[in-house]
Formats: structure tokens, C-alpha cells, sequence
């Protein structure tokens, strides 16, 4: 299949494209959720991004609540957004950060003005920036300004057989035309890391992705009242086939196909070090992985599943893929693009790879994923630890 | 359309995984290798479910089992060519 060297996304003020056109109320707080609840219910055309965070967070806890929330306002599928905390200090930290992507943005503050005189004065400036985003067209941009990160969940045996290589040959097939690459769960490639390190394509990234991994199963150690032996893997994956946490890493390992990661990324850190993958540190828990990595600047996500995850996330849109027969009968609406043809060789690794890149193709340029159709806007905050 | 029961993904493997609903005793089963899209055959000696391994070759306590042309546990208990691959003969080497 000739691969298309273009997709239909909107372009952005600062040479970034988005899949979508998003315009975001952001909470800063927790206690900021029911006025940003409250204007996207006035506002057509706004969405609210409501969280359980943003309060006497510190140290590098708070430095990932802030780049999780400055990431998200920069990501390119949001055309505009509105800042709301309780208090003005960490809400203009905040907005100044989002303005320098040249996008509208602006901050308000609930102290000394309550509820209800907020949502009025925000409803208003929400209202100009949704019928200015409104007017906004898809233009054709290089398949380069794709940002695509992977993550994979409800794994069993169908996932390292099929639908992980599925994305693993789209990686391979899309990396040499200048995408971003990004996958991340540094829980679950336990098994696999000293042959995941080998695949950082500098001495520098092999040692930082080692350092990531042994700081994470240090804390794994430290917390944990047995050795995850238990849990990992679960009793699911066992009476699914899975024997070990190496052969579910070396699973999950397939994402990548035969790429080699450029960096190493914190949870939410943009990439600098230009096209190629990524590795992120993240939880494997769906969610959360998700919202780190659109936070981080990708504009597509793609999730192979075994059993069948449901999640969405509310700027970034998220295609399912399963290889299991079965998830496709019993969880049609939740299933994107169907590869279980693999396991009955009516289909090769090379047209599941290309029947992937046609829909992500068809979502970058608008349809909607299962996920969006359904509602599901999953937008879940890493905490480090316990707050102040 | 070729009939495939066992799909190995690596041709370095010495296990593969059913992909039907279950291999029975002494069945005659083909395999395919993902890697090089080469095929094999085998005849398995235990019921064996979807999802679940087989082994391609006899193996003995201590061995080391290769999926995905990688390391993936050790041999804790000597398993015969057509055998289950499981938590009852193999365990991680991680822990």
C-alpha cells in the first residue's frame, strides 16, 4: 500500500497541526471543577476537563501537575483555552505558558468573586473563543505533524500475537516519514527492560531509560508487601495463556516494532529532540498513561486491547484495536479497527499494519474514534505522593 | 485460506500459542511462524486452550524459554515436545 503523505488537520499557531478543534475549559483545582462544569454546560462547543487535584501539591508532585495541565492547553488539537483556579498566582503560571504557543488563551479567578460571577464573565469569553474556533477549516499538512503515542490495556494473549505487532509495523512503516513516536507503562515492560534499553538509539538514552525503570522498581520495592509475583501477572493473564511478567513485557514490547527511542521523557514532558520515538515515563494505568502523553503533545493515540478496555480521553482521540474474536463480537462500539483476521492468517502483520494506518489516517482527518462517539473523555492526573 | 493452530512468533522459539479454541491429544496441528511466515507442523500430547503454549521441542529442567525469540522464564519441571507450556513446568526468572 502506498502510505498518504497527508492528512486534513488544523493548523496551529505555532506551526503544530491538531486532529481536533478543541476549545478547553481547564480547572487549575478541584474546587475549580463546578464553575469549568458550569460554562462548558452555557457554551456550545467548549468542553470542561474536570480533575481531583491542583491543591497543596509541592515539590516535583506539583512541577507534573503543572506540566500536565500547560501540556494539555498546548496541545494542538485545542484551538483555544480558559484557565479557571481558585486563586490568580498558579492560574497566570498557567496561562502564560499556553500563550506562547500563540493560541487565545486567559485565566480567571474564583477568590473574592464566587461561583456564580465567574461563570457569567467566563461564559462570555468562552462564547468568543468557541464561535472563533468555530470558523476554523482543515487544511491538508504532512503526515510528519501526526504525534502518535501507543499504549496498550486488557492485554491477554491475542495482544502480543496481533494487535501490539499490528502497531509495532505502523511504527515501523510511519517513523521514516517523520511522525512522533511515543509509548510508555514502565510498570510493564518489567521482563523486558534490559532489552528495551538496548533500543535507545544513543549510550545516553540506554542509561536514562535504565535509570527510569530501576528508580521505578526501586519505589515498587519499597511499597510493595510482596514482589508484584502476585499481581503481575495477574490470575486474568495467567488463565489466559500468560506464564510469566516477561512474556507480558515482551508483549507489550511489540508496540515498538523494531524501532529505537531518541529519549527519554518525563511524565507530560514535550518532546525537543525532533521526529522519532519516544519513550515516556508513565503508569501503566490507561487513563492516566493517556493523559500524560497527550499532555506531552501527541494528536493521536492508538490502543490495542485483548479483553476489551473502553478508555477515551477528552482532547486526544484514542482508536482500539483487538486481535480477540471474541472482544470484537461481545464489544463492537467499542472496537476500531478489527485485526483478529491475523489469527486465521486471512490476514499478514503487513495489511493489519496498513488497515491501522488507513483509520488513523480517516480519524486524524475527523471521523469520530468509538471512544469519542460513546462520551468517554478520561482525564486522569498522575500524583507522585500525598499532598502538603 | 490456510488452517493454522498454532502461530509461533519468532522462528528462535521453542513454544507457540493455540489460536483455536483448543488443540486436543495426538492432534495433528499447523504452525505458522510470524517472523519469516514459514510454516511447521507438530502433534500435541496434552489438551491445550486458545491462548495457551505448546511446546516445539522437548525440553529440561533448567532450559530457558524462548517467545518472541526472547527469554521469557526457565523450565522447572522437563516438558516433552507437544506438551502445555505453563505455570506448572515454567516460572520467571525475575523474581
Amino acid at each position: 500500500m502506498e502510505i498518504p503523505k497527508s492528512f486534513l488537520g488544523y493548523k496551529r499557531e505555532n506551526g503544530r497541526a491538531g486532529t481536533r478543534n478543541h476549545v478547553i475549559i481547564l480547572p487549575v483545582d478541584d474546587i475549580s471543577n463546578a464553575c469549568a462544569e458550569a460554562v462548558a454546560n452555557n457554551i456550545k462547543g467548549t468542553i470542561a476537563l474536570p480533575h481531583s487535584y491542583g491543591r497543596l501539591q509541592f515539590g516535583a508532585d506539583l512541577e507534573l501537575h503543572f506540566r500536565t495541565m500547560i501540556g494539555t492547553g498546548k496541545n494542538p488539537n485545542v484551538a483555544a483555552v480558559i484557565v479557571i483556579g481558585i486563586e490568580p498566582k498558579w492560574t497566570k503560571r498557567i496561562v502564560d505558558e499556553i500563550a506562547k504557543t500563540g493560541k487565545p488563551v486567559e485565566g480567571f479567578s474564583i477568590e473574592g468573586v464566587g461561583d456564580i460571577d465567574t461563570i457569567a464573565k467566563v461564559s462570555k469569553k468562552a462564547q468568543e473563543f468557541s464561535m472563533w474556533s468555530s470558523e476554523k477549516q482543515r487544511q491538508e499538512c504532512p503526515i510528519s505533524d501526526l504525534w502518535i503515542s501507543v499504549k496498550c490495556g486488557e492485554s491477554d494473549t491475542t495482544s502480543g500475537l496481533a494487535s501490539n505487532p499490528t502497531v509495532g509495523n505502523l511504527m515501523d512503516k510511519l517513523e521514516p516519514l517523520g511522525v512522533h513516536l511515543c509509548f510508555g507503562e514502565t510498570s510493564e515492560l518489567t521482563g523486558a527492560e534490559k532489552v528495551c534499553a538496548k533500543r535507545g538509539k544513543t549510550t545516553e538514552a540506554q542509561k536514562k531509560f535504565m535509570k527510569t525503570w530501576n528508580d521505578y522498581n526501586d519505589f515498587i520495592l519499597k511499597e510493595a508487601t510482596d514482589d508484584l509475583s502476585e499481581s503481575q501477572p495477574t490470575a486474568g493473564n495467567i488463565a489466559g495463556g500468560l506464564t510469566t511478567i516477561e512474556e507480558k513485557a515482551f508483549g507489550n514490547f511489540q508496540k515498538i516494532g523494531s524501532r529505537q527511542f531518541i529519549d527519554v521523557l518525563e511524565p507530560a514532558e514535550e518532546p525537543t529532540k525532533g521526529k522519532g520515538l519516544y519513550f515516556m515515563d508513565t503508569s501503566s494505568a490507561a487513563a492516566e498513561c493517556v493523559t500524560l502523553q497527550a499532555a506531552g503533545g501527541f494528536n493521536i493515540h492508538l490502543f490495542p486491547t485483548g479483553q476489551g478496555n473502553i478508555i477515551g480521553n477528552p482532547i486526544e482521540p484514542v482508536i482500539k484495536l483487538t486481535a480477540n474474536p471474541l472482544t470484537v463480537k461481545t464489544m463492537s462500539e467499542h472496537i476500531d479497527v478489527d485485526v483478529s483476521k491475523i489469527l486465521s492468517r486471512q490476514m499478514n502483520l503487513d495489511q493489519a499494519g496498513d488497515e491501522l494506518i488507513k483509520s488513523t489516517i480517516r480519524v486524524a482527518n475527523g471521523r469520530l474514534t468509538c471512544a469519542e462517539a460513546l462520551g468517554h473523555k478520561e482525564f486522569v492526573m498522575t500524583k507522585l505522593y500525598r499532598s502538603a | 485460506m490456510v488452517n493454522t493452530d498454532i502461530i509461533i512468533h519468532d522462528k528462535k522459539d521453542n513454544v507457540g500459542v493455540v489460536v483455536i479454541e483448543k488443540i486436543t491429544p495426538n492432534q495433528d496441528c499447523d504452525c505458522w511462524i510470524m517472523e519469516n511466515d514459514d510454516s511447521t507442523k507438530i502433534q500435541s500430547k496434552n489438551e491445550i486452550p486458545l491462548g495457551h503454549k505448546i511446546a516445539m521441542t522437548d525440553l529440561n529442567e533448567g532450559d530457558t524459554i524462548i517467545k518472541y525469540g526472547h527469554d521469557i522464564g526457565k523450565v522447572v519441571k522437563s516438558i516433552k515436545k507437544g506438551e502445555h507450556v505453563h505455570v506448572h513446568n515454567v516460572k520467571t526468572k525475575k523474581w
